[in-house]
């Protein structure tokens, strides 16, 4: 569905991200890991079509994206980092305004927006202003917000920063939802335990680099000597190091 | 088209939720320029401030009295007779424009230097140099009124006699020839025949309380505005609301750029670019709801202004709005070109409000761009405020056709498509 075909993106003489190539199927969650400034950023935002890369490609459906106004951008949703949201306006004017820009006519709109509410149990609150919404519900509608045209690939980039596990755990239950509904998840994170629950497979890349990429089971084989059945987290130090990025 | 609707939808609403900002946007340039305008409407002479003027007479003679009665009597001024010191502290105050010192001996001096042009006293006037363009106005009224008092007494009074008297005894020395001495004697003994039958004198103790006539004007003047036409009276609240409202569309303009800023700051342009909209849909969308919230504003303002101040569009009305329409489209490309050119939402703020006040301060917003030197005065023409500004002009209290409005209205839609194209290639569309 989603291949990432040997990206490579370089600001001046710095290499961002580096012959990095992964795919992601339907119903399959990747876990797209590293440490800051490894070009995890980078790489979400050029699928996702912010940034255009020097060389490589984004292939949907074994086409290559391309340009700003390609129609199979539609099969993409991009769940920013920040929460891209319109503080002084309703859920319900956020998510009419961001389905408007896919097209998508009023009533399949209005349909999509209840929809996507419903799943993110915010239902009840589509006419408050988000300003009065809570960290971990304006995480949910950065999400509802992303659904609305209904992609068939989800662009995840720390989509649950500054939730409460309760937020984080109802967010957890929608993409699963979301991958049982076949939909691909591309998911990035610096929580392990959050990959760990989630994903089916990892993707790991450090210095703009995929330095490993598998099932959480055939990471093991990175995992330091001796330490069997070694946490994702451990496998992680080992394949990236313990020194400081920032 | 829909993702544009949509934009535009959006920051209507976005606009509009902030009531507080829409009431300022909306009060501040009705506020202001109805201040510019009660300073620059043509006011009627009975309310108009009379300039403060001190006359000091050191003189005494009949001569500085008449023109201390004739400057009294001037609808232009007001007058008080304080001793120097207090008139010189008094300008240095602030409290007087002009103080005007009639010397000792002034008025024999002036009397004789009327007729001989010789030995002409020396009236001093003080004056406050913030006030600089009104001591034009007190020198030609002293001019007026020392004309008349000189040779009233000249013509009519005892000085003037006396001044006679001694110059046709002075005849026999003065370097003339002898055809010249006959002839000055000839005319002041005409004029002191004049005397005796044109002015009798008063009774005894009786004094005569209206000024004898001397020289006069040999001319009066009839003024006439050149507006829309005979009936409409010019109306300086039509050009304040012009120029307010222009100075406020700019800066709405910069909260248009800042506010794309912000959007970026927050992640939501990654959300927007993400979508499958071209670049241009963007900046399309953002600039027409610049444009509306632009003409909005233009609207009200220009609305209160005829309601309160009676500003009417004496000129085309489709001028007119094609005049509001290509300003409002100018201040939103402008809009467009600060998202393009800045960086930090903060920054760019104060960047754009030095340019903006540059900008109106040059079009002429502020003060007529006739006070400006006339290097700067062309210079101007590459300021799109001052095109605003003249076409809003030739609409309202000028009264002109469709065809003044062309031109202000063809150079703004100019500039932008300029700022426009500026923005697209400028702007910065990679969201990392």
């Amino acid at each position: 569905m989603l291949e990432v075909r040997s990206l490579r993106k370089t600001y001046g003489d710095h290499v961002a991200v580096h012959d990095v190539s992964f795919s992601v199927q339907p119903g399959e969650v990747v876990g797209l890991l590293g440490p800051n400034g490894a070009g995890k950023t980078t790489t979400v935002s050029m699928i996702a079509g912010l940034v255009t890369p020097v060389s490589g490609q984004v292939l949907i459906g074994g086409e290559p994206l391309a340009g700003d106004t390609d129609p199979k951008k539609r099969t993409i949703g991009l769940v920013p980092q920040d929460l891209a949201l319109y503080d002084e306006l309703s859920a319900l004017a956020n998510l009419r305004f961001f389905g408007a820009l896919y097209h998508l006519s009023a009533d399949a709109l209005e349909r999509a927006i209840a929809s996507s509410l419903q799943l993110v149990g915010l239902a009840d609150r589509a006419h408050d202003r988000v300003s009065t919404f809570s960290g971990g519900m304006k995480r949910r509608l950065n999400l509802a917000a992303s659904l609305l045209h209904d992609p068939d690939i989800l662009l995840l980039d720390e989509p649950t920063v500054g939730v409460d596990p309760q937020s984080r755990n109802a967010i957890f239950d929608n993409l699963e939802t979301l991958k049982a509904r076949g939909k691909g998840l591309l998911y990035t994170t610096h929580y392990m335990e959050e990959i760990e629950r989630l994903a089916d497979r990892v993707v790991i890349v450090d210095h703009g680099r995929v330095v490993a990429s598998d099932t959480l089971e055939g990471l093991q084989r990175f995992a330091p000597a001796g330490a069997a059945g070694a946490s994702l987290e451990s496998i992680f130090l080992a394949l990236t190091g313990r020194t400081l990025r920032d | 088209m829909r993702p544009i609707l949509a934009m535009v939808r959006k920051d209507l609403q976005l606009f509009l939720t902030d009531r507080r900002a829409v009431i300022m946007s909306l009060v501040a340039p009705i506020a202001i320029a109805s201040f510019f305008g009660s300073i620059f409407s043509g006011n009627s002479n009975a309310d108009r401030a009379r300039i403060p003027v001190a006359i000091v007479d050191q003189d005494g003679s009949a001569i500085s009295r008449g023109i201390l009665d004739r400057v009294r009597g001037d609808k232009w001024v007001s007058v008080s007779t304080p001793t120097a010191d207090e008139a010189r502290a008094a300008v240095q105050k602030g409290a007087l424009t002009v103080a005007v010192i009639i010397p000792g001996g002034f008025g024999d001096a002036a009397g004789r230097a009327f007729f001989s042009g010789a030995n002409r006293p020396t009236l001093t006037m003080w004056y406050d140099p913030s006030h600089s363009t009104e001591l034009g106005l007190v020198r030609g009224v002293m001019t007026q009124y020392v004309m008349e008092s000189v040779s009233a007494e000249m013509f009519t009074g005892e000085q003037g006699r006396k001044v006679i008297d001694d110059t046709l005894a002075s005849i026999d020395s003065m370097r003339l020839s002898g055809q010249q001495q006959a002839l000055l004697r000839d005319l002041l003994q005409s004029a002191r025949s004049f005397y005796s039958q044109a002015t009798p004198a008063p009774a005894d103790g009786a004094t005569s309380t209206t000024p004898r006539r001397g020289l006069s004007m040999p001319y009066s003047v009839s003024e006439e505005a050149v507006t829309s036409g005979r009936n409409a009276a010019y109306n300086g609240y039509a050009h304040s609301f012009a120029g307010m409202g222009i100075q406020f569309l700019l800066f709405a303009s910069i909260d248009l750029g800042v506010g794309i800023l912000l959007e970026r700051q927050r992640g939501l342009w990654k959300r927007l670019r993400s979508a499958p909209v071209s670049r241009v849909s963007l900046l399309i969308g953002k600039a027409t709801s610049g444009s509306i919230i632009a003409l909005m504003t233009l609207v009200v303002s220009f609305a209160f202004a005829m309601l309160v101040f009676g500003v009417r569009i004496h000129g085309s009305l489709a001028g007119f709005g094609l005049v509001a329409f290509a300003t409002a489209v100018m201040a939103a490309t402008f809009g467009l070109l600060i998202a393009a050119l800045g960086k930090t939402p903060g920054g760019t703020r104060g960047i754009a409000i030095l340019a903006v006040l540059m900008m109106v301060m040059l079009g002429g917003a502020w003060i007529p761009s006739f006070i400006f030197p006339a290097w700067l005065q062309q210079l101007t023409v590459v300021i799109p405020a001052r095109w605003a500004v003249d076409g809003f002009d030739a609409m309202t209290w000028r009264g002109l056709g469709l065809q003044a409005a062309l031109v202000p209205t063809a150079v703004m839609l100019a500039f932008a498509v300029l700022f426009g194209g500026l923005a697209v290639a400028r702007f910065r569309w990679e969201e990392a």
